[in-house]
């Protein structure tokens, strides 16, 4: 039961990616994202990691995907209109990282090909609990963890300071001359 | 044949498959009248009578508007995306009934579909899915009001998603357990006040201390959730027409009803699972599906009171309110929450 399930999630993400990037329109490009990210979640769920799994739907295609979907909508952006040498250059290098990422995961996968979702040795069982998780999260990982935490508030700060935009320029009275 | 039904796979797919169907067709049922029930509600909150010539007092009326939606010519606007158009109005419904899956009505096995570890994550992964219904619908309709509606739904609930979210997490370390059958079970315990034995009495956790801001603010978020009075921003019909679903017609119109209805029975039937004791109640245990849905006919009743008696929202109080207030009120319950577990376990 479980090959036959991933492999209709792993069919499924792939086709989905694809899409996601052969399709011209960004709003339908970012819908497929969408139903990648579900699979991603599908996947997770049988290899036991359910905690990740509704991790993956809540943050990813809830929260972030949405605020994308939101800002396409605000620019109205329909179609990829860039040609000429620069949209090239940037297909070219997308072309070459995309062979090396492939190759990457073809040597990963031919040392342990199978029918069905690969699980690593880790010797942690029940690795979905979100008990083990946090465990891990808060003793083993606690300094990645904060230190992304930081990465987050910075970024989050950032965000605000461009919002807000430059700070109005004080009025000398010379304008109206 | 006899060696599948000895299955035991078999026997649990089958059965939830079973209550899957109970359930969908229960719904269904239960929505057509809870609008009715509204829309009577409504008219005695207006001192009117409320729908009441087709049928006795009216009782036939939901069946009256079912068939005349379904025979109601159904319109697309030309310059629509007709693909998304048609998906929205599917995406507006699934959600409520995916949610439905991990609902503890009464006691386990018997009235609940599956028990997953993460119940909790599931309810809050598929609301933040229910976004993209009033998204995708009021963007694809080609419309300024539609897509107006859409935009403020979204920006409206991923502001309330957040305090939601974390008004749920003092009730996951009071329960320590994220499954929803392990939160109304740790609500059976007998309550125990500093050694005083209060076995009496409830021990639903809207009635501790430290849980009933959650509890308040996750009651608020509700109504921001499912886009209600005094929250009903994306529909506001003064200034957007029908917001969203303005260029909805016909059973994709009603699909959106539907959902909208399903999501408020879902929404409230997490609240009572997580803060009113699920379907704890006093009597055997066999009537507990009687106090789930007692309690759940109170609260769609709040629902309908509110939207009757409460003026809306301006865009910019909404705003202001959930970041402002609602988000830093629900920060501060987590760890006022999380000191009082950690003094109480470890203390």
């Amino acid at each position: 039961m479980v090959p036959y399930l991933f492999l209709g999630f792993a069919g499924l993400l792939v086709a989905t990616a694809l899409m996601v990037v052969l399709h011209r329109n960004p709003i339908t490009s970012a819908l497929f994202l969408v139903l990648a990210f579900v699979s991603l979640a599908g996947i997770y769920v049988l290899l036991h990691a359910e905690f990740l799994g509704m991790v993956q739907i809540l943050v990813y295609a809830g929260a972030i995907m949405v605020l994308f979907l939101f800002v396409i909508m605000y620019l109205n952006l329909q179609h990829d209109v860039e040609r000429g040498v620069q949209i090239a250059v940037r297909r070219g290098i997308g072309w070459a990282l995309g062979a090396l990422l492939l190759l990457s995961g073809g040597a990963l996968l031919s040392r342990g090909w199978s029918l069905g979702p690969v699980k690593a040795d880790s010797g942690l069982e029940g690795i979905g609990n979100a008990a083990a998780i946090g465990q891990t999260l808060y003793s083993r990982y606690l300094f990645p963890f904060e230190v992304t935490s930081i990465l987050l508030l910075v970024a989050m700060v950032g965000a605000i300071i461009i919002a807000k935009g430059q700070p109005a320029q004080p009025d000398d009275g010379t304008e109206g001359e | 044949m006899a060696a599948l039904w000895q299955n035991e796979t078999f026997q649990v797919a089958f059965w939830a498959l079973v209550k899957v169907v109970i359930i969908l067709q229960v719904l269904l049922g239960v929505v057509s009248y809870l609008i009715f029930a509204e829309r009577k509600v409504m008219g005695h909150i207006q001192a009117r009578t409320g729908p009441n010539r087709v049928g006795p007092f009216g009782l036939l009326q939901p069946i009256a508007d079912v068939v005349k939606l379904l025979f109601k010519e159904e319109f697309i606007p030309a310059q629509a995306n007709k693909v998304v158009f048609h998906i929205a109005p599917i995406l507006a419904v699934f959600p409520a009934i995916v949610t439905f899956a991990v609902i503890p009505f009464g006691p386990a096995p018997m009235f609940l579909v599956t028990d997953i570890n993460v119940g909790l994550l599931l309810f809050l992964a598929m609301s933040s899915l229910g976004v993209y219904a009033l998204t995708l619908g009021g963007w694809s309709s080609n419309n300024k009001y539609a897509l107006l509606g859409g935009l403020r739904s979204s920006a409206q609930m991923i502001s309330y998603e957040l305090a939601m979210g974390l008004s749920t997490i003092p009730v996951i370390l009071e329960a320590s357990t994220l499954s929803l059958n392990g939160i109304v079970g740790a609500q059976m315990q007998p309550l125990d006040f500093y050694g005083f034995s209060l076995a009496f009495l409830p021990n639903w956790f809207l009635l501790k201390p430290h849980l009933f801001l959650p509890f308040v603010i996750f009651t608020i978020t509700m109504f921001a959730e499912t886009n209600r009075t005094p929250f009903d921003l994306p529909e506001a019909e003064g200034e957007l027409v029908a917001g969203f679903h303005t260029e909805y017609s016909s059973m994709k119109w009603a699909l959106f009803f539907l959902g909208e209805y399903m999501n408020i029975l879902a929404i409230c039937s997490i609240c009572i699972t997580l803060f009113m004791g699920g379907w704890d109640g006093p009597g055997p245990d066999a009537i507990g599906l009687l106090w789930f849905l007692l309690k759940l006919a109170a609260f769609i009743f709040l629902f309908i009171w509110v939207r009757w008696t409460f003026p809306r929202f301006r865009y910019d109080q909404l705003m202001d309110f959930g970041w402002k207030v609602l988000l830093p009120a629900s920060i501060a319950n987590v760890v006022i929450a999380a000191l009082v577990v950690y003094w109480r376990t470890h203390g």
